[in-house]
């Protein structure tokens, strides 16, 4: 059978499993299609808010960011998982006793103001949306790679395929599926993981075989991928960072604006009692960890693998490693996954010094220039774009090709659970604080299923429309989302249980501010909305207020987002007594209203 | 009605408690081990590198899952010593 013929089997099989669920689990009722009937078990919610969070990004490109970052983009590890942590603690149980559908939905309640229910519906929409993109051009890079169709072609599929779960079974539709879509995305990722590292270490389990022996040289493996990128011009894989400030804000801005994503808190909405939410939490990180365990170990081995079948000399125990050096691998007897891969301009060769030959090396490295001149070589010849490690890793480790069907059927699995998910909360948001909580509070249970199936179906629409014409700024938009979930929302919703003194004035001039702030920061050295040439200063390290990136800027959005908010909460009239009561009852677990057993 | 306010905010004050420890050693692990203290802990070898560098890839990680269900087992008992579980 042809690998085209496989790839087709494995994700034609995932997509019948995803529409045979959406035909079981029609949402009959609002409370179905907002939170799956608020009835969902807490392992199997964990499972589906692992889903939910790992996008497209986390299934390919985290291996790629950790094997060309090494150490220093540990941050994403930390950043995304850590969040959890305070999710579980400062958020979840509490908006879970709340017991109602949205996140402004508790923002508007909490601070008895359709002003700050709207704000927090903006913060909301631009958050999601911006995120939404990326999964969307994800799919239809999946799509092309492995089923050879447009990548045009492939978003409107997996646009028709969201819109059969999501608009009729809503989250009811969406948790079921996302259970089926992480059970296919995690052993997809686990198996050529675990091959690779049998391979060069003799363990199978990958996140203890990046610290051990590497097989072919005796050597730790972890040393060895420092000595043999060091010989290349590259700063070892493990090297510590300088700037340790911009490391920890930037970790800490992923981790509280991973808590503060209405599509991840939402999922806590669906179990049926305040301590299921806790648990689920822990089931949730569980899940996640599985992969976010093995993606450094996954980035640290096919770095090895791409730098010793460039450099085969490179592979065992090395005595001299410029000689190693001269025996680069000869273009024309690469390995076929070179010449896929090739195809599909993702990685390119040009043999800048005409000796047939393939030089990796860092060319940017001035301290190197001498070395790299002396053995004739005039600049780096194979250019690898990070994404396609995950991707190519079967391939790369010679693995059969049922694995190769797998990771498209994973790799379309993680972008599809993720965008089902943004979309939820972004219809949601619309038919329920919009519609039922904003324009028409009289409409009928009916009358707001319709309104949010039809918002559903508009916002899948919108998400198909960038995806199929991504703006110029989509790969910036990462920061924007974290930026505005970690400087506007997390701080909201934490204060408004933690604190019974913060009232609507000090909420919704902390939000602005802290929204506002983050903003101006991002667009000074990013551009005014992301056009190019409008930065008010280059966006450097050097350039930087004390050496804080754009990227890091939402932890101290939510810093400032604090700070006013009590400064404006102490000078002005405190929450009137009922608002008071309704912190005091979202602390305790008691009384959280009937839900359906499981 | 007064013994059950006073119940009520002794069980707040212990879940603030025990928040709070549960995050020094979530900043703990993050922050210090595998960021700001990494250097200090270089002398410690670990498979290849240093006990910085686990934390900063592998044990933070462990370690936050730990702290989760730590806390959803010691908050389940907080409900029940106070009453106020469902």
């Amino acid at each position: 059978m042809s690998q085209f013929a496989i790839n087709l089997l494995f994700v034609g099989g995932s997509f019948a499993l995803y529409i045979g669920i959406a035909i079981w689990a029609r949402a009959g009722s609002t409370k179905d299609f907002y939170v799956a009937g608020g009835g969902v078990h807490p392992v199997t919610n964990g499972m589906a808010t692992a889903a939910d969070w790992m996008s497209a990004a986390s299934f390919i490109s985290m291996a790629g960011l950790l094997a060309s970052g090494g150490y220093a983009n540990s941050t994403f590890l930390m950043g995304w998982t850590g969040g959890y942590v305070i999710l579980a603690m400062l958020l979840a149980p509490y908006l879970r006793k709340f017991g109602k559908f949205t996140v402004p939905d508790f923002i508007g309640d909490r601070f008895y103001s359709k002003t700050a229910r709207i704000v927090a519906v903006i913060c909301l929409i631009v958050a999601s949306v911006t995120y939404v993109i990326g999964q969307m051009t994800g799919a239809g890079v999946a799509f092309s790679r492995f089923l050879e169709v447009p990548s045009s072609l492939g978003i409107w599929i997996a646009a028709a395929i969201v819109f059969l779960y999501a608009v009729f079974g809503g989250m009811k539709g969406i948790t079921y599926t996302q259970v089926a879509q992480y059970i296919v995305l995690i052993i997809a990722y686990t198996i050529p993981a675990v091959f690779i590292a049998l391979q060069l270490t003799g363990n199978p389990i990958p996140m203890f075989g990046m610290f051990s022996t590497h097989s072919e040289s005796g050597v730790p493996l972890l040393a060895k991928l420092n000595d043999v990128i060091n010989a290349l011009g590259f700063q070892d894989y493990t090297a510590d960072v300088d700037n340790k400030l911009n490391m920890v804000l930037f970790t800490l801005s992923l981790m509280i604006g991973t808590a503060g994503l209405p599509h991840v808190i939402i999922r806590f909405f669906t179990v049926p009692k305040v301590a299921d939410a806790r648990w689920s939490a822990g089931w949730a990180l569980v899940f996640i960890a599985l992969l976010y365990l093995t993606a450094p170990a996954v980035g640290s081995m096919a770095r090895l693998n791409l730098a010793t079948t460039v450099f085969p000399e490179m592979a065992g125990q090395v005595e001299d490693y410029d000689a190693a050096a001269e025996e680069a691998l000869v273009y024309e007897e690469r390995p076929d996954w070179i010449r896929t891969w090739e195809e599909t301009g993702l990685l390119t060769f040009e043999d800048l010094n005409d000796d047939g030959r393939i030089q990796m090396y860092n060319d940017a490295n001035p301290e190197f220039e001498s070395e790299a001149e002396e053995r004739g070589w005039e600049g780096n010849e194979l250019t690898v774009n990070n994404d396609i490690l995950v991707l190519a890793n079967p391939e790369i480790a010679n693995l059969p090709g049922w694995v190769v069907g797998l990771i498209a059927a994973g790799g379309i699995a993680a972008a599809l659970s993720t965008a089902a998910g943004l979309l939820l909360a972004i219809s949601s948001a619309i038919s329920h604080d919009l519609i039922k909580n904003t324009i028409n509070p009289n409409i009928t249970e009916k009358g707001e299923m319709l309104a949010a199936r039809i918002s559903m179906a508009g916002a899948i629409l919108l998400a198909t429309y960038l995806g199929l014409n991504p703006p110029g700024f989509a790969a910036q938009t990462v920061a924007l989302a974290f930026g505005i979930a970690a400087a506007s929302l997390f701080p909201a919703l934490m204060m408004g249980i933690f604190s019974t003194r913060i009232n609507s004035k000090g909420a919704i001039a902390g939000m602005l501010a802290g929204l506002i702030a983050t903003l101006l920061y991002i667009f000074t050295y990013l551009g005014w909305f992301f056009v190019p040439g409008t930065n008010m200063l280059p966006n450097t390290p050097e350039h930087w207020i004390i050496g804080i990136s754009p990227l890091s800027f939402g932890a101290v959005g939510a810093m400032i987002n604090f700070a006013v908010a009590y400064a404006v909460s102490t000078a002005t009239e405190e929450p009137p007594q009922e608002i008071q009561d309704l912190v005091h009852s979202v602390r305790y677990p008691k009384g959280a209203g009937a839900a359906v057993d499981h | 009605m007064a013994d059950d306010k006073t119940n009520a905010a002794e069980y707040w004050k212990a879940n603030v408690r025990l928040i709070t420890g549960c995050l020094i050693v979530w900043a703990f692990v993050s922050y210090g081990c595998a960021i700001l203290f990494r250097p200090l802990l270089s002398g410690i070898p670990v498979g290849g590198t240093d006990l910085g560098f686990w934390f900063a890839q592998q044990g933070s990680i462990l370690t936050f899952i730990g702290l989760i269900f730590f806390y959803a087992w010691k908050m389940n008992k907080l409900d029940q010593k106070f009453g106020l579980g469902e």
